[in-house]
C-alpha cells in the first residue's frame, strides 16, 4: 500500500506547474556576538528566568560546587556515568560517606527501568556545548550518559564547559558542521520541564526535571 | 447546508458563553503581549520573517525531490519511512505496526497530524489504548474534548474546571484547583503510563532532508518521553513539513517558539535522527515517520494557495485573530481553527463542505502581519471566497462553485451592466433616490441589528451640480 501511495503522491506533487513565487531578496539576519563575559551573563540570565539554577565556578572546583549542591538539596542517590568524562572527577572527589550515594548501572535502560523511574533522586551528566542566546545545554546523548539520563530523574545536574559556549544555536550547527554527523538524538535543554496548560499559568517539573542545575566552568 | 447551521449554531453558543469569552480574551491578550516581548526590534523581526518565507518557500518548491532525499536519509539511519494518501491508510499504518508488536498502549505526545487523523478513536475502535500525555491534550481527553487551540489545546477552560474533572475522574485523589497540585498529580499519573507503554507517538515541527532528522519543539518532557522510553517510537507528520537543511532549523525554531508563546525558546528541542544504536543504552529500538498527503498535494498544484503549505503551526494568527478571541477555537469545527484553518481545511475537506469558514473573517489582516513565514492569510481567504462563487471549475480545490446562487449571481451581474455606462448609472441613481420611500431595506444579517441606511433624497452628482461644480 506504501509504495502505491508513495509514486501517487510523489507523481502529483511533480506534475504541478513551475512558477513558484519564492521571496528571494538577500536578508541579513543580525546575529549577536558576545565577548566570553557578557555571553556568560547572557546564558544565566536566560536559564535563570525559567527557573533553572547556574553556578559560574573555576574549572578545578566544580566537584566542590556539585558536592555542596547535592548535599543541599538531600539528594540520597546520583546517577552518573562510570565510563563519561566526568567520573574520574567525581570518584576522586566522592569519598566522604555523608555524600549521596553514587549509582551507575551500565545495562540497557529497559533492564532497570523501575529503578531509574522510581527510585532515582538525581543525574549528573556533561553537556556537548552550550547556547549564550537561548540559555541551552546541547546534549548528545550517548552509550555512557543514556537519553533518558537527562530525562527521568527528578533532578538533573549538567556540567559544562565554558570554552564550549556558543553565541546561538545556529553558531554551533555550523562550527561543529552538524549537518555530516548527526548523533541518534541530539538536544537544546533550556530549563526545567515546564507547562503553561492550565489556565495559562507557569508549572514547573510537569514530565521532565522539575530541577535543572548548570554548572559552568570558567576561569575568571 | 447542514455544515453552515452547526457552524453558525457553535457560533451563537460560543458567543453566549461569557466565561468562555473571558478567558479567551485573556490568554489571547497574554499571548500576544509575550510575543511582543519577544520581538523588540521591528526591523529584525521583519528580517527574520522574510528569512522564514524564504525557507519554508524553498521547501516547497523543491518538495517531490526533498521528500525523497528525507526518506533516503531517514532509511539510512534506520528510520522506516511509511507515505499514506488518505487518513485511512495512515491510520492503517500505525496500526498495522501496534499489531507487529502486539502493543496495547500507545502513548501520545502532542500531534495536531495525529488529530487530523482521528487516530485515537480509530485505535481505541481496534482495542488499543491511546494516551495524551501533553497536559493540555491529557486534560482534554479526560474531558472527551478535541483541542480548540493548536498550541494551547485547553486555553478554554479554568482551572476549576480542570480540578473538577480530575476530582471526578480520579475520586482518590483529593480535590485541588491549585495549579502546582494539578501538575504534580498529572505527573504522577502519567509517568506510570510512560513506563508501561509499548509504543510512542510524536508529530514532527521540521522533518530535514539532508540529515533524515526529525525535530520536535516541547516544554513539558513528554514528547521526549514518547519517543525515547517506549521500544518504538513512530511519527506521523504532513508532507509539507520538510525542510532542506539543518542550518535552516534555527531560524524556523526562533520564529516558531517566539511567535507561539513568546519564548525564546523551548525547554526541549529534540533531534532524531534514528533508533538506538548498537551500544547505545535506550531510545527506541525501532523508529517509524509516516509521511501523510491527504489533500496537501492537491493543494500544492495551486500557485497561490500553496502558500498555505509554508505555516509552522505557531498558532500566532488565531492569537491575534478578533474572530477566533471571541468565538473560540471549537466553533470552526475543524482539527485547525482559526485563521489558517480556515484556508487550510476547505482545501482539504472541500469549499462545499467548509466554504463558510473563509467568509467568518473581518479580513483584518492581522494575521498576515503576525504569521512568521509571511503566509498572505486574507489574500488566500478572499481566493477561497472566488473559488467558492467561480463558474469555471478551472481551479484546483474541491468544491469549486458549490457557494453560488443564482440571486447573488443574477445581483452582480447587473450591478456590472449598471456601472458599465454613464447614463445607465445615473439613470439608477435618480430612481433611486425617487423611489426612497418605497424600495425594501432589509439587508440581510446587516439589519438585523442596525438601523438601515436611507437613501438620500438628492444624489451627490446633483448636489455638486447644485452648488456650482461642473462635472463635465
Ligand atoms: S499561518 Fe502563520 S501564524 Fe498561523 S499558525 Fe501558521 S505559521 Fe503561525
Amino acid at each position: 500500500m506504501t509504495d502505491k501511495a508513495r509514486d501517487a503522491i510523489l507523481q502529483r506533487l511533480r506534475n504541478r506547474q513551475p512558477g513558484f513565487d519564492t521571496p528571494s531578496q538577500r536578508v541579513a539576519i543580525e546575529t549577536p556576538s558576545w565577548p566570553m563575559e557578557a555571553r556568560i551573563a547572557q546564558f544565566k540570565s536566560m536559564l535563570e528566568s525559567v527557573r533553572a539554577e547556574v553556578h559560574v565556578v573555576e574549572p578545578e572546583n566544580w566537584t566542590d560546587c556539585l558536592k555542596t549542591l547535592v548535599a543541599e538539596k538531600q539528594i540520597n542517590n546520583l546517577l552518573y556515568a562510570k565510563q563519561g568524562p566526568l567520573a574520574e572527577a567525581i570518584e576522586a572527589a566522592w569519598g566522604d560517606t555523608l555524600l549521596p550515594e553514587l549509582v551507575c548501572d551500565e545495562r540497557p535502560v529497559d533492564e532497570w527501568k523501575e529503578e531509574i523511574f522510581f527510585q532515582t533522586d538525581a543525574a549528573v551528566t556533561s553537556a556537548r556545548a552550550a547556547i549564550a542566546e537561548t540559555g541551552s545545554l546541547v546534549l548528545w546523548p550517548d552509550a555512557f550518559e543514556p537519553r533518558t539520563w537527562s530525562l527521568v530523574p527528578p533532578v538533573h545536574f549538567v556540567i559544562v564547559d565554558g570554552e564550549k559556549l556558543y553565541n546561538t544555536f545556529a553558531e554551533v550547527v555550523e562550527a561543529e558542521q552538524w549537518a555530516r554527523q548527526m548523533p541518534t538524538n541530539a538536544l537544546l535543554v533550556s530549563g526545567p520541564s515546564k507547562s503553561a496548560d492550565i489556565q495559562q499559568t507557569l508549572a514547573y517539573g510537569v514530565h521532565g526535571p522539575t530541577e535543572l542545575i548548570v554548572i559552568l566552568k570558567a576561569s575568571s | 447546508m447542514q455544515q453552515r447551521v452547526d457552524f453558525h449554531s457553535r457560533i451563537e453558543q460560543a458567543l453566549g458563553n461569557p466565561q468562555l469569552k473571558a478567558s479567551l480574551r485573556s490568554a489571547m491578550d497574554g499571548l500576544m503581549a509575550n510575543r511582543k516581548a519577544c520581538f523588540p526590534d521591528a526591523d529584525a523581526l521583519e528580517a527574520l520573517r522574510l528569512r522564514g518565507a524564504q525557507i519554508r518557500a524553498n521547501a516547497l518548491s523543491k518538495l517531490p525531490q526533498l521528500l525523497l532525499q528525507l526518506e533516503q536519509r531517514c532509511t539510512q539511519n534506520g528510520i522506516r519511512v511509511h507515505w499514506a494518501e488518505s487518513v485511512d491508510e495512515a491510520n492503517g499504518i500505525v496500526l498495522g505496526i501496534m499489531r507487529e508488536h502486539q502493543a496495547e498502549l500507545l502513548i501520545k505526545g502532542k500531534s495536531m497530524v495525529s488529530e487530523e487523523m482521528d487516530l485515537n478513536r480509530f485505535l481505541e475502535a481496534q482495542g488499543i489504548e491511546c494516551l495524551e500525555s501533553d497536559l493540555g491534550e491529557y486534560i482534554l481527553q479526560l474531558a472527551g474534548e478535541p483541542p480548540s487551540h493548536i498550541v494551547a489545546p485547553a486555553i478554554h477552560k479554568t482551572r476549576q474546571d480542570i480540578a473538577r474533572l480530575f476530582k471526578e475522574k480520579f475520586p482518590d485523589i483529593p480535590y485541588s484547583d491549585d495549579v502546582d497540585t494539578l501538575t504534580r498529580n498529572a505527573r504522577g499519573i502519567l509517568r506510570k503510563k510512560f513506563y508501561a507503554a509499548s509504543a510512542g507517538l510524536s508529530g514532527v515541527n521540521f522533518a530535514v532532508a539532508e540529515s533524515g532528522t526529525l525535530c520536535l519543539v516541547e516544554n513539558e518532557g513528554n514528547g521526549r518521553m514518547c519517543t525515547t522510553v517506549p521500544p518504538v517510537h513512530i511519527a506521523v507528520t504532513g508532507i509539507e513539513k520538510v525542510v532542506e537543511k539543518l542550518a535552516h532549523v534555527p531560524p524556523l525554531l526562533k520564529l516558531l517558539t517566539r511567535s507561539a508563546t513568546g519564548q525564546h525558546i523551548t525547554t526541549y528541542f529534540n533531534m532524531i535522527s534514528g533508533p538506538r544504536r548498537t551500544g547505545e543504552k535506550d531510545g527506541p529500538k525501532e523508529v517509524h515517520l509516516v509521511l501523510l498527503d491527504n489533500g496537501r498535494s492537491r493543494i500544492y498544484e495551486d500557485n497561490e494557495l500553496v502558500n498555505t503549505l509554508r505555516c509552522i503551526r505557531c498558532g500566532a494568527c488565531m492569537n491575534h485573530c478578533p474572530i477566533y478571541t471571541r468565538i473560540g477555537g471549537h466553533a470552526y469545527g475543524t482539527t485547525i481553527p482559526g485563521p489558517i484553518g480556515s484556508i487550510l481545511e476547505p482545501q482539504k475537506a472541500g469549499l462545499d463542505n467548509l466554504g463558510e469558514l473563509p467568509v467568518a473573517s473581518t479580513l483584518c489582516g492581522a494575521c498576515a502581519e503576525v504569521c512568521p513565514v509571511r503566509i498572505p492569510i486574507p489574500t488566500l481567504l478572499n481566493r477561497l471566497r472566488y473559488e467558492r462563487i467561480r463558474s469555471d471549475h478551472d481551479g484546483a480545490t474541491h468544491g469549486q462553485g458549490s457557494g453560488r446562487t443564482r440571486k447573488e449571481a443574477a445581483i452582480w451581474k447587473a450591478w456590472s451592466w449598471l456601472h458599465r455606462s454613464p447614463v445607465r448609472y445615473r439613470l439608477a441613481l435618480t430612481l433611486a433616490t425617487r423611489l426612497r420611500k418605497i424600495l425594501p431595506l432589509g439587508l440581510g444579517p446587516w439589519t438585523r441589528v442596525r438601523k438601515p441606511p436611507r437613501i438620500a433624497a438628492k444624489n451627490l452628482h446633483r448636489r455638486a451640480r447644485e452648488e456650482g461644480f461642473n462635472d463635465r
